[in-house]
């Protein structure tokens, strides 16, 4: 158990690349917190710093309170679950998961009793003399975290421990990681580039960005007040919407129509002194079908009609999918999300517009569809810098 | 992964044998066999024919001297050449050579192959220059050291010596040779160590430190454990090679002083003595040694042969 504090971390390479630059980051004891970001954004060269398996060039790593820049992994007391599981292959399973007790010069005794109850959370105890070659993914996964929680170590450090996993695996394993980490009340960094596993697991996410902090924040937060259009971009699926607009006296000429703000964001892009030329965000979920919209709600909002392009009938929700004539907003930040999405790959991947509808909506495919949309939930973004506009934490 | 697809066929094939074979399965066979056959063939007769004829030898009194009395005596070689003291000294020569040696160079090679493996500068230069030694024809390296050795000219005598000659006694002399051995093959044992560390993966070495390993119980816990099958082979090929050792001696001391290994000892009989039939006893017999060592390395070391890539071991 241990707060983790990042003060102005930076790791510099020797070549000059700048991996992680400036970071802050206060992690409270037992607190669960994820690092995610697109590849390349030193997540896990964060990670490997707070590990000590990476030299941190300069700032100040505090584990406890105290400096442990210059201490040895083995002597931070933190465990680490790698992607690749990392098991070692001559042992067995029982013997991986002793390997840090054995370390420790732990006696026998207590070795097999804190094996055992580990075996015992994560329903290992029948595979304890199997090599970890005869394991499933999955049970080669929890392996992995058995040998990090054997030892009761001060924090764990998790390193996309659930990216090799197939996907319905991974759903399980999402879970039972939450809850382990509940269970054990010990202080977590998860590293994932998956904004899914993000939003479920922690209690507070960091958004990172080539090296550089973006946002910090509840998921709920992150989602509901992004910073910037990254952030916007990268939490949520399908993410929001953009497309570029004009803002003029509380007036927004979009793509989707012109629509007029309400109060309270026309009060917000004043007070954050926004650009004629803006960037309007709206998730998928404050669209609807305009004809299962009540005449005293349609006025909050705004709508515009189109052919829907495809449509996905997902049981208790329907995808719509319009394409815009004009060129959607395309911005640095958003080039590199659509970059590591890999939307740059799919043609025409990249002007479409995705809504979510009720089930009993009509909508057919190639037919025209008047949709609304929340005109209160619109977010606006600076898109020289990125910035959100709307802002209201 | 592999293991699962591997198997597969197995065990939907019939256990039957030909019969249950289809028509398709067996023209399959037929074609497979037909194109191993070249090969076959041509091992048969670089290997095979030449094997059969020494045992053919062996069995027979053949000395090129008295060419008139050569006849059939069945084992009389065998018994002469084991119950002879010259014959178990080279043997035992040969084993402490081979013993020795093999043990110096693994522990030199795996330092080396460490230094390679972590070199981050230079890495082409650090390795042409270790693997400089390897690249000298023996006997020339053979003679270097002869003559480095070698009283009043060579620098090493002079320098270490002082009025002895160690080249004429005994326990000098075979010390010279393993330094000579051990020089000369070491990059060897590096290069084989060092195809190993390259299958234990930084992962493997980063989780080892996050469990609380130091350097020196990363070494031994992990690295070596899993390069296992890459220093039983290296072991393998050098003990093999090490058995048969013949040019440095040759060289050095000619297996003057009880320095004698077996393949001298072989070349005394067989070429320099002409007698083909105790000549030949002596080969096989290395041959069965050699084959012996093989065994035990692979059977009960569990190495895997090379070229058979066993997957589950990983």
């Amino acid at each position: 158990m241990a707060e983790i504090v990042l003060d102005k971390v930076t790791k510099r390479y020797p070549d000059g690349a700048l991996a992680v630059s400036d970071m802050d980051i206060e992690i409270a004891d037992g607190e669960f917190v994820i690092l995610v970001g697109p590849s390349g954004c030193g997540k896990s060269t964060a990670l490997n710093m707070i590990a000590g398996l990476e030299d941190i060039s300069s700032g100040e790593l505090r584990i406890d309170g105290q400096r442990a820049n210059e201490k040895a992994p083995k002597d931070r007391d933190i465990a680490m679950v790698f992607q690749s599981y990392a098991l070692y292959p001559h042992m067995s399973v029982r013997e991986n998961m002793a390997f840090p007790l054995r370390l420790a010069k732990v006696d026998d005794a207590t070795v097999k009793q804190k094996v055992e109850e580990a075996a015992e959370i994560l329903d290992l105890t029948q595979h304890l003399d199997r090599r970890p070659s005869n394991l499933s993914g999955g049970q080669r996964q929890r392996v992995a975290m058995g040998r990090a929680i054997v030892r009761s170590p001060k924090a764990f450090l998790m390193d996309e421990p659930l990216s090799n996993l197939d996907a319905k695996l991974r759903g399980q394993m999402r879970t039972s990681v939450s809850k382990l980490q509940k269970q054990l009340g010990t202080t977590t960094v998860y590293v994932t580039h998956d904004q899914t596993e993000a939003m479920t697991l922690g209690d507070r996410v960091v958004v990172l960005r080539g090296g550089i902090v973006q946002q910090i924040g509840s998921p709920q937060f992150l989602y509901d007040h992004p910073a910037n259009l990254f952030v916007a971009g990268f939490i949520g699926s399908p993410s929001m919407n953009f497309v570029p607009a004009t803002l003029e006296e509380g007036v927004l000429k979009s793509p989707l129509g012109t629509i007029t703000l309400t109060d309270r964001v026309r009060r917000l892009a004043e007070a954050a002194d926004a650009p004629r030329e803006v960037v309007a965000g709206i998730r998928p979920e404050h669209f609807e079908d305009a004809a299962l919209v009540e005449e005293t709600h349609r006025a909050s909002g705004a709508t515009f009609t189109a052919p829907v392009d495809v449509l996905e009938s997902m049981g208790a929700e329907k995808y719509a999918y319009f394409t815009v004539e004009e060129e959607l907003a395309t911005t640095a930040e958003l080039q590199e999300l659509a970059a590591d999405a890999g939307a740059t790959d799919v043609p025409g991947g990249g002007s479409t517009i995705v809504t979510r509808l009720s089930a009993s909506s009509e909508a057919r495919e190639g037919q025209q569809l008047q949709v609304w949309f929340d005109a209160d939930r619109i977010q606006l973004f600076d898109p020289s810098s990125g910035r959100n506009l709307t802002y209201s934490g | 992964m592999s293991q699962t697809v591997t198997e597969a066929p197995a065990t939907t094939e019939p256990r039957g044998g030909k019969a249950a074979l289809s028509e398709g399965k067996k023209a399959e066979r037929r074609l497979g066999l037909l194109l191993c056959a070249p090969a076959a063939i041509v091992m048969l007769a670089v290997t095979g024919y030449p094997i059969a004829y020494s045992i053919w030898l062996s069995l027979q009194r053949y000395d090129l001297r008295f060419p008139a009395e050569r006849q059939f005596v069945g084992l009389d070689n065998y018994v002469a050449v084991l119950s002879n003291s010259y014959w178990w000294t080279a043997f035992g020569t040969t084993m402490f050579l081979t013993v020795v040696s093999v043990a110096i160079e693994l522990v030199l090679g795996m330092a080396l192959a460490l230094i390679m493996h972590r070199t981050l500068v230079g890495r082409g230069l650090v390795r042409t220059v270790t693997l400089v030694p390897y690249g000298i024809v023996t006997v020339v390296a053979a003679f270097s050291w002869f003559y480095a050795w070698t009283p009043e000219t060579g620098y090493l005598a002079n320098a270490l010596a002082g009025d002895g000659a160690p080249l004429t006694e005994q326990w000098p002399s075979l010390w010279i040779i393993i330094l000579a051995e051990v020089w000369k093959t070491t990059p060897f044992m590096a290069l084989l160590l060092m195809a190993g560390l390259a299958l234990v993966p930084d992962d493997l070495l980063k989780a080892a430190s996050m469990d609380g390993a130091n350097a020196w119980q990363r070494f031994t816990k992990v690295m070596v454990p899993v390069m296992k099958p890459a220093i039983l082979v290296a072991l393998l090929f050098r003990t093999l090679d090490a058995f048969r050792i013949f040019d440095n001696i040759f060289v050095l001391t000619k297996g003057a002083n009880d320095t004698s290994s077996v393949s001298m000892q072989t070349y005394n009989n067989l070429i320099k003595g002409l007698n083909l039939g105790i000549g030949s006893t002596m080969s096989v017999l290395i041959f069965i040694t050699v084959a012996l060592i093989a065994f035990v390395f692979i059977k009960v070391f569990g190495t895997a042969a090379p070229g058979s890539d066993q997957g589950g071991k990983r």
